[in-house]
């Protein structure tokens, strides 16, 4: 992975390289080039723009509209009249806030696992195929089939895990529910933020911790002071993976709880209000919410990324 | 290796169990209730006193389990397919030629890649039912291809670039023409990198529950992990927790086969785009 270079080298344009003298005659190769690109790359932008770009817009215009599907011919303007109904709603506040708690806490373990199980992978001196393919599990596996295994275990009197507690119903107690969400959360996730780490890990030479460990370093000064500072750009990528995804939780929730006893995340709460109160311009606003956190939270990471961002990857990398 | 301890030996060793226990321990279960008995599901005990196929037999009878799983099975195989096409062009155009805003497209992908998919549901929903792409299995393919490019962009982007594209000039010098410089050279080169796409873009299709239960409200293009939702107990107010649990081993078993022969080329996928040094 590490012998990827940037584009603009690899693309050996005949401009680039020829005598001035044939400028006129190259720059119509070059042109010929960027149409042939433009033919290439419009499909897929079409697509992608079709499919966000403009419901996004119709989602802006949906969130100013009073416009429920029970009522279709009472659809008016009402200007901001639905994000201060949501942003007044104690509904949102207490999902905002569950769908925070629920980032922080399984992005947060999920890293320290993750880390642990990317040494583990890394190191091991047994079974190595075998570890790192059973790993790959719990990434490949439907995450609602997964849902469904965490709430039959933690059913009262059906699963072993609410047996092993002593015939505890954790699911129908707020924080409970929460904390059993974070963990489902973190074994879906730990395999992917490891294999990430992984590649980040096997780009830290084996001979500077072995120098190290020579010069008197501990290991644990040799994780702290080499392979973390090196790591720094595969973690901050993972975790701007995890967050984001973590950020928009719904198949987990809706399979454990269905967001009832307080649990909702703001995409769950989002899909009430559009398919069971029926109410487009509130779930519109609701969405148009969500994607100013989330572009909230891009922007921090990538503020805190520098030049590692992945968007820079078509430039120095 | 081999001036490794008896303790750190037997230190691997558990590790290497727990992490396994850790992993298997859900989808075991998953088997073991799969495999109960309708009257012995309210035996918390992990493994079945008595075993039985009834719930496979069921499910894989029913057109409730398995018009559904065709549904996951074409919706997926389609969208992966387009998807593959579209973003191996696009790919192309980014390892190879040089045009103006190919920085703006690769940032528009990643920005894709992070979007919040509950955002696009509201929208996407009113307008799928203005086309009547509501309830069909390309009200699902289209969404699935737009969310699948940007992985794909991202992940051949990153293949092609290590491509050494030189070889094709050469098996042109040697006489070859461009359409047998391209099959004969450059295609199986660019085949792992195809596959490693495939199989990541289709799990991630197989994997989808929001579209899924946004856009659909028959079997008729319902997917599996959606459908699981409807199926019925006994009762009104028992769970169908057998069936269920064999619908997820059922789904699961793909993603095991995958997994067990495609291990190298998934890890290599995934980490080719997102993290160098």
């Amino acid at each position: 992975m590490s012998t990827i270079i940037p584009p603009r080298e690899t693309t050996a344009t005949p401009a680039h390289a020829k005598p001035k003298r044939e400028r006129a005659r190259l720059s119509e190769g070059a042109k010929q080039e960027r149409r042939l690109a433009f033919w290439l790359i419009a499909p897929a932008v079409i697509v992608m723009i079709a499919v966000t770009g403009y419901p996004l817009v119709y989602a802006v215009i949906l969130s100013l509209e009073r416009y429920n599907l029970e009522l279709p011919q009472d659809v008016k303007f009402i200007g901001f009249a639905n994000y201060g109904a949501v942003l007044t709603s104690q509904y949102w506040w207490q999902a905002l806030t569950v769908t925070v708690i629920i980032t922080v806490f399984s992005v947060g373990i999920t890293l320290v696992l993750g880390m642990l199980l990317a040494q583990v992978l890394h190191r091991t001196v047994f079974f190595r195929g075998t570890i790192r393919t059973v790993s790959l599990i719990p990434y490949g596996i439907v995450t609602v089939a997964a849902a469904y295994s965490w709430q039959f275990a933690w059913t009262p009197s059906e699963g072993y895990l609410s047996a092993l507690f002593n015939n505890s119903a954790p699911l129908t107690s707020q924080v409970q529910a929460i904390a059993v969400i974070i963990v489902a959360e973190i074994w879906k996730t730990t395999p992917f933020m490891a294999l990430l780490l992984l590649a980040g890990l096997s780009l830290v030479p084996d001979d500077l911790l072995r120098a190290a460990r020579v010069d008197g370093a501990t290991s644990w000064q040799a994780f702290t002071r080499i392979t973390l500072p090196l790591m720094k750009p595969a973690i901050l990528v993972a975790l701007l993976f995890r967050t984001l995804d973590s950020f928009r939780i719904f198949d987990n929730i809706f399979i454990l709880t269905s967001g009832n006893n307080g649990t909702a995340s703001v995409s769950t709460l989002g899909y009430d209000n559009l398919f069971n109160a029926l109410n487009l311009g509130i779930g519109s606003a609701i969405a148009i919410l969500i994607f100013i956190c989330v572009a909230i939270i891009a922007v921090v990471f990538i503020l805190g990324f520098g030049t590692a961002a992945p968007g820079s990857s078509a430039g120095k990398r | 290796m081999a001036a490794l301890s008896g303790r750190q030996r037997a230190g691997w060793a558990t590790t290497n169990v727990v992490v396994i226990l850790l992993v298997l321990i859900p989808v075991a279960w998953l088997l073991s209730l799969s495999l109960k008995a309708p009257s012995a599901v309210t035996d918390p005990s992990f493994w079945p006193a008595q075993w039985t196929w009834g719930n496979y037999s069921g499910i894989l009878t029913s057109a409730q389990f398995l018009r559904p799983l065709l549904n996951s099975i074409g919706i997926g195989l389609i969208s992966t397919f387009i998807s593959v096409v579209l973003a191996s062009m696009a790919a192309y155009a980014i390892a190879r030629l040089s045009f103006p805003g190919k920085s703006v497209l690769v940032g528009l992908a990643l920005l894709i890649a992070m979007f919040p998919l509950i955002a696009l549901v509201t929208p996407l929903f009113t307008i799928e039912r203005a086309l009547g792409l509501f309830n069909t299995w390309f009200g699902l393919i289209i969404p699935y291809v737009a969310f699948g490019l940007p992985l794909g962009i991202y992940t051949l982007s990153a293949f092609f670039r290590e491509i050494p594209w030189e070889l094709e000039k050469a098996a042109k010098m040697d006489g070859a023409s461009p359409f047998q410089a391209f099959t004969m050279v450059i295609a199986p080169l660019a085949a792992p990198g195809m596959v490693t796409t495939a199989i990541l873009v289709f799990l991630a299709c197989w994997n989808d529950f929001l579209l899924a239960i946004s856009f659909t409200s028959t079997i008729a293009s319902r997917t599996a992990p959606a459908a699981m939702e409807y199926f019925s107990g006994g009762s009104v107010f028992t769970t169908p927790t057998g069936p269920i649990s064999a619908a997820a081993v059922v789904i699961t078993i793909p993603i095991i086969i995958f997994v067990l022969f495609f291990q190298r080329r998934i890890v290599a996928g995934l980490t080719s785009g997102a993290v160098k040094g």
